[in-house]
Formats: C-alpha cells, sequence, structure tokens
C-alpha cells in the first residue's frame, strides 16, 4: 500500500477520530461528508468527534487461513465492536486468549503496530483493542 | 419496454483448469450459447463481459474487446462492455444487456462471465477476492473475506441458535447437488463429519463453508421477447429484476444477520413481476459461504428470519423438496470463479425452466429465481425467470 494512503487516515487510526452529523446528532467511524441518513441537509455540518475508545464486542471469528501482512500473528481474533457511542469498527482483539472472547464482552482500544511496507519500509500503526481493565 | 428473453445458454466445465486461458474460457462459454441459439455471430448486437478482476488475476484490463476478438467478431465491430460489481458482475451485466433490449437500442445481445483465478496462488486469490470489501476499514485492521461472513455466522448462531451443523448442512446438500452436475466442480458427496473436522480457516467457518478457488465462464443470449420464438421453441423470459446496494463494510450495516440489500432487490424483483415468493420452485442463490445461503433464503422470504439453518437441516431447501435451491451444486460445489457465477446461475435456471436439468430435474418448474452478492452484501441482484409459454 503506498504510503500517502495511510498517512491520510493517520488522525482516524491513531486517536478514533470519527464524525457527528450536525443535523441528526448521529455518529460515524471513520469521519463522513455526507450522513447516511440525511444526505444532503447534513453537508456542511459533519463535525470532527473523537471516540472514547471503550465498547463491547458485537461478533467475532478466529482466523486461521490469514493474509500475508498476517500471517505472523495467526491465529487471531477478528472483530466488530461496537462503540460506547454506538458506533461500529472492524478491528482484532489482542492481549487475550482467543478462546475468552465472547458476543458482548467490553473491550477498551490500544494503540499498536499494524503493518510495515516491507522489512525496511515504513511501519503503520492504528487501533486495536483488548479486554476491558 | 420490450420484454427480453433467453434464447441461448453455455457454460464451460468450472474448476482448477490449468491448460486453459481466460480468453478461452470466455469464447467456449460463448460459442456454446451462440449455438444452444442457433444464431450466427452476425446477429449479435452487443456483448456484456461480467469479470470481478482480471487485471489482478491475470494482469489483464480491457477483458471485453478481448473475449470478441478472439471470439471471431472482430469484423462486426461489436460494441463491448464490461462490468464490474464484485462477486454481482456477472448478475448486474445481465441486468445491463437487458435494459439495452428493453429500451430498444438492440434486439440481440450476449452477456457472458469469466474469471481465471487459478493463476495466482491462493493467498494471493483469497487477498484479491477480499478486495471487495472495505480495503481501508476492514482489510488493512486483519478482515479476510471468510472472516467478515463467520462474523455473519458467529451472531445468526447467537441471535437464533443456528447449528454449526446446520451450516454443515448447506454444504453437505450443494455437494450432493454437485453431484448431479456434469460441469460442476466438486461431483463428490461430502458427509457432515468431513465438514466439521475440516481445516479452520475462519472460525466458526472451515474450509467446507468456503467456495473454492475456480476458473470458469458462462454465457447467455438474450433476445427481444417479441422476436424470441424465430431462434426458439423454449424461450424463457426474464420476468423482472431488483438490484440493490447497500453499506460496503459489515460493521455498518443495519444487522449482521440480514442482507438488507438481498431483501430490496428481492422485494423490488418479486413487485415487479407480481411473484412471491411462494411462486419460485427452483432458486440459485449465492453460497460463497455457508452461511450465506441460511441468509440468502430469509431475506428472500423462502424461510421465516432465524430459520434458514433450520430448514436446510430438515431439508426443505434440497432438490425437489419445499423449494430447490442451488440445484446446480451452488458457488459451493459448481464452483466460484466470480465473473462467472451470476451467469451460470442464470444458465442452470434456464436448464431447469427447459426441462433440460438431467439428474437434477426440478419437478414442475415454472418461475427460478437467480440471487449474486458482490463483496460481503454492498451489492445484491436477484433475477426472476419463467418459462415463455
Amino acid at each position: 500500500m503506498a504510503i500517502p494512503r495511510f498517512w491520510r487516515e493517520i488522525p482516524s487510526r491513531y486517536n478514533l477520530i470519527g464524525s457527528k452529523c450536525g443535523n441528526c446528532g448521529t455518529l460515524d467511524f471513520p469521519p463522513r461528508v455526507v450522513c447516511p441518513r440525511c444526505g444532503r441537509r447534513s453537508v456542511g455540518k459533519m463535525e470532527r468527534m473523537k471516540l472514547g475508545g471503550r465498547g463491547k464486542v458485537v461478533s467475532y471469528s478466529i482466523i486461521h487461513d490469514a493474509p500475508r501482512a498476517f500471517d505472523m500473528m495467526k491465529p487471531y481474533v477478528l472483530a466488530i465492536v461496537e462503540m460506547d457511542e454506538g458506533v461500529r469498527l472492524t478491528s482484532t482483539i489482542i492481549d487475550c486468549d482467543p478462546g475468552e472472547v465472547k458476543i458482548g464482552m467490553p473491550v477498551e482500544s490500544a494503540f499498536r503496530k499494524l503493518g510495515e511496507e516491507g522489512e525496511a519500509g515504513v511501519i503503520h500503526y492504528g487501533y486495536k483493542f483488548r479486554p476491558a481493565l | 419496454m420490450r420484454g427480453v428473453s433467453v434464447i441461448g445458454v453455455g457454460e464451460t466445465q468450472f474448476g482448477e483448469l490449468w491448460d486453459k486461458s481466460f480468453r478461452e474460457l470466455g469464447i467456449e462459454a460463448g460459442l456454446r450459447a451462440i449455438q444452444d441459439a442457433k444464431i450466427a455471430a452476425e446477429n449479435l448486437d452487443a456483448m456484456y463481459v461480467g469479470n470481478m478482476s482480471a487485471g489482478k488475476f491475470i494482469d489483464q484490463e480491457h477483458v471485453a474487446s478481448l473475449v470478441a476478438d478472439y471470439s471471431g467478431l472482430t469484423d462486426s465491430h461489436l460494441p463491448t462492455i464490461r462490468v464490474e460489481g464484485g462477486g454481482a458482475c456477472g448478475a448486474i451485466a445481465i441486468h445491463q444487456a437487458a435494459m439495452s433490449i428493453a429500451s430498444g437500442v438492440h434486439d440481440i445481445v450476449i452477456v457472458g462471465g469469466a474469471e481465471k483465478m487459478t493463476d495466482v496462488g491462493d493467498v494471493e486469490a483469497n487477498e484479491i477476492l477480499s478486495s471487495t470489501t472495505d480495503q481501508e476499514w476492514e482489510s488493512v485492521f486483519g478482515a479476510t473475506f471468510a472472516g467478515l461472513h463467520a462474523m455473519m455466522a458467529r451472531r445468526h448462531m447467537f441471535e437464533f441458535g443456528t447449528t454449526r451443523e446446520q451450516l454443515g448442512a448447506v454444504a453437505v446438500k450443494n455437494h450432493k447437488h454437485g453431484s448431479l452436475n456434469p460441469n460442476a466442480q466438486f461431483q463428490k458427496e461430502i458427509t457432515m463429519d468431513m465438514v466439521l473436522s475440516a481445516p479452520k480457516i475462519a472460525e466458526p467457518l472451515g474450509l467446507f463453508d468456503c467456495a473454492p478457488l475456480s476458473d470458469g465462464a458462462a454465457a447467455l443470449v438474450l433476445c427481444a421477447r417479441e422476436k424470441a420464438r424465430r431462434f426458439t421453441d423454449t424461450p424463457i423470459d426474464l420476468i423482472s429484476t431488483g438490484h440493490a446496494s447497500d453499506f460496503i463494510a459489515v460493521h455498518d450495516r443495519r444487522e449482521l444477520t440480514t442482507m438488507d440489500a438481498t431483501v430490496i432487490a428481492g422485494k423490488r424483483a418479486f413487485h415487479a413481476a407480481r411473484k412471491t415468493p411462494n411462486d419460485v420452485q427452483v432458486a440459485e442463490v449465492h453460497d460463497s459461504f455457508t452461511i450465506t445461503e441460511i441468509m440468502a433464503v430469509e431475506d428472500l422470504r423462502f424461510v421465516p428470519k432465524g430459520k434458514g439453518g433450520f430448514a436446510t437441516e430438515d431439508g426443505e431447501t434440497a432438490l425437489n423438496a419445499k423449494i430447490s435451491v442451488n440445484t446446480s451444486g451452488g458457488l459451493k460445489a459448481r464452483g466460484y470463479p466470480v465473473g462467472a457465477t451470476g451467469v451460470a446461475q442464470a444458465v442452470e435456471i434456464v436448464r431447469q425452466l427447459r426441462g433440460e436439468g438431467g439428474r437434477r430435474q426440478v419437478d414442475k418448474a415454472e418461475v427460478g429465481l437467480t440471487h449474486t452478492l458482490g463483496g460481503t452484501g454492498g451489492t445484491a441482484v436477484v433475477h426472476l425467470f419463467a418459462r415463455g409459454d
């Protein structure tokens, strides 16, 4: 993946920056330019908003057949997390045994390495989730 | 608008076809469809080709023109259109071709669908399949195509009590159907024990819950309904199409256990044709994973929400049961050359409605349905077909 392609998403990947519709108040992550619920009425009213980083597991899968970039991590837990603010995102659950993950489990975000551009390339960082302390 | 009928169908063998190139597959399916329609190449007004990702699989773009060229159609300088839409591209190509006839622009159009997936290794092929998901907000974080569907399965089990064995029942059924299809990639029956003991891919899904990587092509010849009887005694009418989109990322959807794109596409198709799910005897649905067939039969309202697994386990969706689902073997056993899929599903339905289903013929098949997904459900297309007599 080209470096700028990752770089321009850094605010959301490092700090969980989403958007709030100034019209209906609904949150989206990553930030959107147009609210999926309000359409045209939301244009120009989408404010940036930082998520708190806590949520719960909506569903999960233990991945055994992984893409090359994740080969060293397998088996790992892929999950959809619903943040306390109501918005959902996809991430991995770390710092626990895969067998401990359950639907409804409280989790919190952690800043971790996501990947790299080859052995000598740029390292990508972003959010993963761990069981809430 | 004018009605549209299918007057010819053709497909290749599906499987790991090391000896055949992309263009050879496209030509083979196309020529069979033209031969079946008993038309000459000069009768064609246009060609539509469904193809997901030849650019990534074989490093070749501009494939519609390529297939027309190697099919010997350069003299007629046909307009050719390649359609992309993830796994739904073949089904969308049919819709586009049908609209070109319905509008009066064209009279006879060939629709092809093709994919050559085994020229890359399986890890790379799976990464290419994942490119129909949200690359920036799913794949970057470790999501795989199987993993995203596994999370739908896990949630379906949690909400409705669907069991691991019910998921497996889809694979067992479709392999049984595939054993009756001489063009299927897998023509051997499998047992529940084989499904449950297979290597894990993305829990709760194992190897037999996933459609394979395949090479293959399929083609249809579509004709204005008013002219169809000049070419065949058994025209099959494309009576309606529903085409819908949804959030591309699974986590943004209203629910994990319902594909709204399927629900809406199904409603649109049934409404336009003034039919209900009860009118359908045979359906080809998008079983890229066992869970997607369970969700499809629910979302198309063949069974109540949450009962897809139970209905499959009880045999309600087997050949000549309450509704015959995936008589070709489905994506699971017939194979899943992505671009060919929507067209191959239509080929199967046309054969069933003509009464050419052979050992897998559905009794009294009058109305048939195809359901094709793009990505993890960001696109869904439903076509309804009926006998033209």
